[in-house]
């Protein structure tokens, strides 16, 4: 954030400074409580969770370039964001994420390897939500998916399955997407229905600073964070690479809004280490000093010297290593294991019902490929 | 040689027909489809105080309340894109674009999320998403008002197109649209709104996705689909006055296409012309007209006819009865048909 038109006013929410030391304030003392009352245990699990989404993250990228791979899509620098608001929803909570969750989705209990079939080639989908703590699918259409999960919201509100005042059963909804996709209609438009019909949903914008090549201030010459409240949406920013700030201000605006408060906005700031994809070359358009500058303020290792200050031990960083090593190697082994699908898979869910110039293509090419025996 | 015109399964003396404009029967199939299913809903621009612009969603908002006939922001993408989520969660939605000229900004909704969204989830999500569109000319309106989109959509898979063309078919065809588990383009042809026709309460006659001959004859078959239907028998009313024997085809169903009807007309008659209020290139009768010659191939006396508007962005209110074919422009290709 060079620029002053695009600078925040206020600095963003941050509870762990770039060292890992917490920051206890006038801004920071509303969130405090909530990260007192975790356990060690979760704390723990943040950590974990944070190391784990980059061993997986890491292998992927390796895989990719090993050709197993059509493309890889890398979340390295954005765990902190990630599983810190992952790790704010509730169970019934819906989440409508972009393409690079991929910690929201493992905190949420998707199999890796799901995303890696949608990376491989073996499917567009890779997982069933209802069976993933309501993890919906990658949308690739930038920003598309704001607006299933403003729709999956306003269905909240006209079931009335919110604002009880029980949030151990009030459901609310999470969007995730990224400061190229504010430029997006769709992004705008769900925002305008959310704050319309009150939905109860979190706007969560992981600002990477790079929408591809284009760096932030081609999107916007004010703050993003500015564009929620533009829309009539209480709006926070927050240190993107501060794992208990996105934690925290996500559970008090998640919790705001299945109360009844109606839609909230968080901007992250963070940033996309690595490349948008496996194709792209970020050398081509930004700086080594700006990428190490962002280096400096890794959510991992201010977590991780948070976590010492408190007095954990070697052990358990010693243990996840070894669990994220193990997970790496299985990833791969079931990649490698992940063979071409029946052809039967591009016809049998175009339509829920029959429908007959499918299955007549469908019969046509299971006699075409037998016409030619084993050789196929 | 008598022609029959094939009546739709209405009986006017029953107690259970009803004789109402088209408009009026689609308000009466939807009042209907939300009386036996409350997860259906209605959402668009102006639909719920108003009514719609065209009036086809009068009285519901009164009748099932704000919850079930949303007045939305004014963004078609956004109206789609929501109804996704609503269908994620169970509801049923029936969505209006007030004309077919702005279904184009919930392009990407329409044919990248919703048709494949069942295809992405493996089946395991389904989309009753019903998408209705008053849609073609015929009404002297101004730009973006009269066009006829629906081979966008019926060139995407994942999506069913339908379009009636009189109040019986309308009242059922709204009905079924919304019972399908799949998207559903229900294309509504705005200039027969008003015209008055019978509606059998009782039963729809035939399924959502049949085709239909709608007048019997054996010299050459005619096919169309909306408001073209009524261009179509009233060529066939004025060849029969010339002692040439035509055979009416109601399309109803644009994706999937029912083609045994239609084969089974072309391989008496021997002759087809089809005619719509499309531009011809890459039209829906582009792609029927393959299919029937290659399956009718040994049927045929003369190559099958397209009549369709001129390959031009839809002229001013002023041009339109000259770039949109009428019974004369049908009745100059059946006379080329015959010709050969």
């Amino acid at each position: 954030m060079s620029s002053d038109a695009t600078g925040p006013e206020v600095p963003p929410i941050q509870l762990l400074d770039s060292a890992g030391v917490l920051q206890e304030n006038d801004r920071t003392a509303e969130f405090l409580p909530a990260i007192e009352a975790l356990s060690d245990e979760t704390l723990g699990r943040f950590y974990r969770d944070m190391v784990m989404t980059r061993r997986f993250d890491d292998e992927a990228g390796n895989l990719q370039r090993q050709g197993q791979l059509a493309l890889w899509v890398p979340s390295h620098g954005q765990e902190g964001a990630q599983v810190g608001s992952a790790h704010a929803t509730r169970n019934q909570d819906h989440i409508f994420p972009s393409y690079r969750e991929h910690a929201v989705g493992m905190v949420r209990g998707i199999d890796p390897v799901d995303v890696i079939r949608l990376l491989r080639g073996t499917t567009h989908g890779g997982w069933i939500p209802a069976e993933k703590q309501n993890f919906h699918l990658y949308t690739l259409v930038i920003g598309s998916q704001t607006l299933h999960a403003t729709g999956y919201a306003l269905g909240i509100v006209l079931d009335g399955d919110y604002a009880s005042g029980d949030p151990a059963t009030d459901q609310a909804v999470v969007t995730y997407f990224g400061d190229g996709a504010t430029s997006q209609g769709d992004v705008n438009e769900a925002m305008v229905f959310a704050a319309s019909f009150q939905t109860p949903e979190l706007f969560f914008l992981q600002n990477n600073q790079w929408a591809i090549s284009v760096p932030v201030q081609v999107q916007s010459r004010t703050p993003l964070v500015r564009r929620g409240e533009g829309f009539g949406i209480p709006s926070t920013q927050i240190d993107g690479n501060d794992v208990l700030a996105s934690y925290a201000v996500t559970l008090r605006d998640l919790d705001a809004a299945r109360s009844g408060g109606g839609p909230r906005f968080i901007e992250a700031l963070t940033y996309r280490i690595g490349a948008h994809t496996t194709s792209d070359d970020p050398t081509k358009y930004r700086t080594d000093a700006e990428t190490q500058s962002w280096i400096a303020r890794d959510p991992i290792t201010r977590y991780e010297a948070f976590l010492r200050s408190r007095g954990e031990g070697d052990g358990f960083f010693a243990d996840v290593e070894a669990e994220a090593r193990a997970l790496a190697e299985d990833v791969r082994t079931r990649t490698l294991a992940l063979e071409r699908p029946s052809s039967d898979l591009m016809f049998d869910h175009v339509y829920s019902e029959a429908h007959p110039r499918i299955d007549e293509q469908k019969d046509w090419l299971k006699n075409y490929e037998a016409s030619y025996g084993d050789s196929l | 040689m008598t022609d029959t015109i094939v009546a739709p399964p209405a009986v006017p003396s029953q107690p259970t027909s009803e004789i109402m404009p088209l408009g009026r029967a689609i308000n009466a199939g939807l009042r209907r489809a939300m009386h036996d299913d409350p997860r259906v809903l209605l959402m668009g621009e102006d639909i719920a105080t108003l009514g719609g612009v065209f009036r086809v969603t009068e009285g519901l908002k009164n009748e099932f309340g704000a919850h079930r006939v949303i007045d939305t922001p004014l963004a078609e993408s956004g109206i789609v894109g929501s109804a996704i989520g609503l269908a994620m969660r169970g509801f049923r939605p029936v969505c209006e674009i007030q004309f077919d000229g702005f279904i184009f900004p919930g392009f990407d909704q329409i044919t990248s999320q919703l048709a494949k969204m069942t295809n992405r989830h493996e089946g395991a999500v389904s989309m009753p998403v019903v998408i209705r569109v008053p849609y073609g000319g015929h009404i002297g309106a101004v730009e973006h008002h009269q066009e006829s989109p629906e081979a966008y959509f019926a060139h995407t898979a994942g999506l069913r197109s339908v379009s009636p063309s009189t109040p019986h078919d309308a009242y059922w065809m709204i009905q079924e649209a919304i019972k399908s588990n799949d998207p559903v383009m229900f294309f509504e042809p705005k200039s027969r709104y008003w015209p008055k026709g019978p509606v059998d309460l009782s039963s729809p006659g035939v399924p959502l996705h049949a085709s239909r001959v709608v007048r019997t004859g054996t010299e050459v078959t005619l096919l169309g689909h909306g408001a073209m239907v009524s261009v179509l028998l009233q060529a066939a009313e004025i060849a029969a006055e010339e002692g040439i024997s035509i055979e009416v085809v109601d399309l109803r169903s644009i994706s999937p296409v029912d083609y045994g009807p239609i084969l089974e007309s072309v391989r008496k008659t021997g002759r087809l012309v089809i005619a719509q209020e499309a531009s011809g290139n890459a039209s829906v009768g582009s792609e029927i007209a393959a299919t029937v010659s290659q399956q009718a191939f040994y049927s045929l006396e003369a190559p099958v006819l397209r009549v369709s508007s001129f390959d031009v962005p839809f002229p001013p209110a002023k041009l339109e009865a000259t770039f949109l074919p009428d019974a004369d422009r049908v009745l100059e290709a059946v006379d080329r048909a015959l010709a050969y």
